[in-house]
C-alpha cells in the first residue's frame, strides 16, 4: 500500500521515524522549531521531541555546520537544516577540511554521520544567491556523499537511509519539488544509496537526470513518445556513490545518452558522467553524448531569464532528436 | 595555626607529581622530537609545544574519562596530556602503521576518537565548532561530560570562534574554550591582530563566564580548570579560560623565530612551566635531586621505547591503502 503525499511531507515523515528509533538523530536549522522550518519539513517536530533534539540556531552557518560535525564525530546523528545550498558556502571548511576527510586522517577510526539538508535550484526569481546547483562542489570532494531526490518516495527513503549509515551527506533537496506529490510505501522505506531508479523505460536513447530536472525529462519524454521516440530515462538518486552498472546497462541497450542537469555546464556532474559512459561504453555508443545544462552564469532575477539559464523541456526534446538522427559511426565513416 | 592551614590547602604530591611528569613528558617528546625531525626521520609539519607545557598539564588533570578535547595544529602536547600512548604517537609522526591514524593523518591530524580526543587540526580555528559539536552531542545523549577545545590566540579573530562559543552558551553546553594566548600567529605579533590583547573579554561579551590564568603555572590552571569542568558537570557551562604563554622558539620546527625579542623570550624563559612544576615538587612535597631524576628518566626512556617500537614498526601496504580508495 501506498499514500499521495508530498515531497516535504515524505521528508518530516524519515525524519520523524528516524528520530523516533534512535534517540541521538537531532536537528538544528533556522527557524526549524517552532516555526516548523521555511520548507515545513520540521512541523510539529518540536513538540514531539521537545527543544533539545529539535534548535532553532542564530544564523551562523559556519558554526553550526562545524557544530554538527563535531556532534558526529562524537556519536550522534545531526541533520543541519541550512536554507539555501548558497549559505552552505558559510561552511565550506567544516564541510571539505573536517567531514571529508575525518574517516582517512584517523587512519579509519574516526566516522562522522552528519546530515547536512538543504535546498537548491532555480525557483521563481529569487536571484542569484538562492538559486544555485552547486552538487558538483561536493561531488568533486572524496568523502562526501550527494544526495539528490526528485521524487517524494525517493526523498523519504534515502533520508532514512542517510540517518543510519556513517559518512558525511550532502542531502541536497529542491525548492520546486517541495509541493510536489508521489506515491510513498506504507511502512519501512529505506534506499540504500548508490542504487539509481528507472523513471520511464524505453528503448532508443538514455536520459540521466536528477532532482528537478528528473519532472522535466519525463515531460520531454512523453513529447518524444508522441514522435515515435522511447526514451529510458534514469535518475541516479544518489551522484555519490554512483550507480554507474544501470547508466552503463542502460547505454548497452539504447546507445545513445543525453544527460540532463540543472547546475551550469562548466565542471559539472554531467561533464563527468560523460566521461565515464565515453571510457566504459564507447564502443556501444552510435552518437556523441549530449549534455544539456544550465548555461555558465548567475542566476538573473528576470524570470525570462532565468528559464533561459537552465535546461527546459524543449532544450531536452531538441538534444534526444540530435542524438537521434546523428548517424552510427560506421555510416557516418562512409 | 596559620602555617598548618596553609598546609592543609597545600596541593598533594600525588597532583603535583602527576603534573610535572606530564610537563616533563610533552617537554621530552617535543625537544626529542625535533631531533629525529632534524635527522630526517618526520617530515612535514611540526609545531612543537615547547613554552606552552603548563596549559594541557593544567587542563587535562581536571578531566577525567569520558571528556572530549578537541586540539589544534600544535597539539603534541594536549594529546600527551589527555594520556595518549607515546608509542603510538611517535609511530604516527614516524608515518608507522602503528601510529595513533596508521600514518594517515600525522602531527597535524592526530587523534583518539575513541579515548574522546577529536584530534589536532590543521586548520586554524576549526577545533572551536567541533568541540562545541562534541559538547552538543554530549548533551543530548545526557551525560555529564565535558569537552575542551584548545584554541589559539590566532583562531580567535576567526569567526567561528564567536559563532560556537555563542552556540555553546545559548545551549549551556558542557564546554571550556581555552584559549592559548602565545602572543603570535607564526610571526604576526598579538598586538598586530587585535586591539584589546586580553582575549578572554570576547567571552564577556556574550555572556560567558570568563578567566584569564597565567598559562606556565600548570597549577595554577589546574585549579581554575578544575573549577571550570565543576560548574559544567553542574550545567553551569560554558566557560572561557584565556592563558598567556609564550614559544620557547618559532612557530615550527623550521622557523628560527627571530622576530621573537631576546629580552621577551628570555622573560618567559625565567618563567618556564616545566621548570615550576619540578619546583613545586622540589619546594612543596620536598622531593630530592635524585628522586626528580628517577622521574625524568623513567620519561626519558618511555620516549626511546617508543622511537624503537616506531622503528621496528611497518607502514601501511598499498593493498590496505586500496581498501581505503574502495570504501572513499
Ligand atoms: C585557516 C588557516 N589559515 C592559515 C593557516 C596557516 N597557519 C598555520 S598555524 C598559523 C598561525 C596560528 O597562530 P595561532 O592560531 O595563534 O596558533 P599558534 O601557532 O600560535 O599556536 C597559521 C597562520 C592555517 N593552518 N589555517
Ligand atoms: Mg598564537
Amino acid at each position: 500500500m501506498a499514500r499521495e503525499i508530498m515531497y516535504r511531507d515524505a521528508l518530516r515523515e524519515a525524519i520523524d521515524e528516524e528520530m523516533e528509533r534512535d534517540s541521538t538523530v537531532f536537528i538544528i536549522g533556522e527557524g526549524i522549531a517552532e516555526r516548523g522550518g521555511s520548507y515545513k519539513v520540521t512541523e510539529g517536530l518540536l513538540s514531539k521531541y521537545g527543544p533539545k533534539r529539535v534548535r532553532d540556531t542564530p544564523i551562523a552557518e559556519a558554526g553550526m555546520i562545524g557544530v554538527g560535525v563535531g556532534a558526529a564525530i562524537a556519536g550522534a546523528r545531526p541533520i543541519v537544516e541550512i536554507l539555501y545550498i548558497d549559505f552552505a558556502m558559510l561552511g565550506m571548511d567544516m564541510i571539505v577540511n573536517q567531514a571529508a576527510k575525518f574517516r582517512l586522517m584517523t587512519g579509519g577510526d574516526g566516522r562522522v554521520p552528519f546530515v547536512m539538508r538543504t535546498q537548491g535550484g532555480t525557483g521563481g526569481g529569487v536571484a542569484a544567491q538562492h538559486s544555485q546547483s552547486l552538487e558538483a562542489l561536493f561531488y568533486h570532494i572524496p568523502g562526501l556523499k550527494v544526495v539528490m531526490p526528485s521524487t517524494p518516495a525517493d526523498a523519504k527513503g534515502l533520508l532514512k537511509y542517510a540517518l543510519r549509515q556513517s559518512d558525511p551527506v550532502m542531502f541536497l533537496e529542491h525548492k520546486h519539488l517541495y509541493m510536489t506529490k508521489g506515491l510513498v510505501p506504507d511502512g519501512e522505506h529505506v534506499i540504500e544509496f548508490g542504487k539509481g531508479d528507472i523513471k520511464r523505460p524505453g528503448k532508443d536513447v538514455t536520459l540521466i537526470a536528477w532532482s528537478n530536472m528528473i519532472p522535466r525529462t519525463l515531460e520531454a519524454a512523453e513529447k518524444l513518445a508522441a514522435e515515435g521516440i522511447d526514451a529510458e530515462v534514469i535518475d541516479p538518486r544518489t551522484l555519490v556513490p554512483l550507480d554507474k552498472d544501470m547508466i552503463l546497462g542502460s547505454v548497452a541497450k539504447t546507445n545513445r545518452a543525453v544527460i540532463v542537469q540543472e547546475a551550469v555546464r562548466r565542471g559539472g556532474v554531467a561533464s563527468d558522467i560523460a566521461s565515464i559512459i565515453q571510457e566504459e561504453a564507447f564502443y556501444q555508443l552510435d552518437a556523441p553524448i549530449e549534455i544539456v545544462a544550465g548555461l555558465n552564469i548567475p542566476i538573473p532575477f528576470n524570470l525570462e531569464l532565468e528559464k533561459a539559464s537552465v535546461p527546459q523541456v524543449d532544450d531536452i526534446v531538441l538534444a534526444v532528436r540530435r542524438t537521434l538522427h546523428s548517424k552510427p559511426l560506421a555510416q557516418a565513416a562512409e | 595555626m596559620a602555617a598548618q592551614a596553609q598546609k592543609a590547602n597545600a596541593p598533594s604530591r600525588e597532583l603535583l607529581e602527576k603534573l610535572f611528569r606530564t610537563a616533563y613528558k610533552i617537554r621530552v617528546f617535543e625537544s626529542e622530537g625535533i631531533k629525529l625531525y632534524r635527522q630526517g626521520l618526520i617530515r612535514g609539519y611540526f609545531h612543537p609545544y615547547l613554552g606552552q607545557e603548563g596549559i594541557a598539564t593544567g587542563v587535562c588533570a581536571a578531566l577525567q574519562e569520558g571528556d572530549f578535547i578537541a586540539s589544534t595544529h600544535r597539539g603534541h602536547g594536549h594529546c600527551i596530556a589527555w594520556g595518549a600512548d607515546v608509542k603510538r604517537m611517535v609511530a604516527e609522526l614516524l608515518q608507522k602503521e602503528t601510529g595513533y591514524c596508521r600514518g594517515y593523518g600525522g602531527s597535524m591530524h592526530i587523534a583518539d576518537i575513541r579515548a574522546g580526543n577529536l584530534g589536532a587540526n590543521g586548520i586554524v580555528g576549526a577545533g572551536t565548532p567541533l568541540g562545541v559539536g562534541a559538547a552538543l552531542a554530549n548533551q543530548i545523549k545526557g551525560n555529564d561530560a565535558v569537552t575542551v577545545t584548545f584554541s589559539t590566540d590566532g583562531a580567535s579573530n576567526n569567526g567561528t570562534f564567536l559563532e560556537s562559543l555563542n552556540l555553546a552558551a545559548i545551549w549551556n553546553l558542557s564546554y571550556v574554550l581555552v584559549v592559548e594566548n602565545n602572543q603570535y600567529a607564526v610571526s604576526t605579533r598579538i598586538e598586530e591582530s587585535t586591539r584589546d590583547v586580553d582575549l578572554y573579554k570576547r567571552g564577556l561579551a556574550i555572556g560567558v563566564e570568563s578567566h584569564q590564568v597565567d598559562g606556565n603555572d600548570s597549577l595554577a590552571v589546574y585549579h581554575l580548570m578544575q573549577d571550570a569542568v565543576e560548574k559544567c558537570r553542574r550545567g553551569e557551562g560554558p566557560i572561557l579560560i584565556e592563558a598567556k604563554t609564550y614559544r620557547h622558539m618559532g612557530h615550527h620546527v623550521n622557523d628560527p623565530g627571530k622576530y621573537m625579542p631576546a629580552d621577551t623570550l628570555a622573560y618567559y624563559k625565567e618563567r618556564d612551566p616545566v621548570d615550576r612544576a619540578r619546583n613545586a615538587l622540589v619546594e612543596i612535597v620536598g622531593l630530592d635531586q635524585a628522586e626528580i631524576e628517577a622521574i625524568e628518566n623513567e620519561i626519558k626512556q618511555e620516549f626511546e621505547d617508543a622511537v624503537e617500537f616506531s622503528k621496528a614498526s611497518r607502514e601501511i601496504t598499498l593493498a590496505e591503502f586500496n581498501e581505503f580508495v574502495e570504501a572513499y
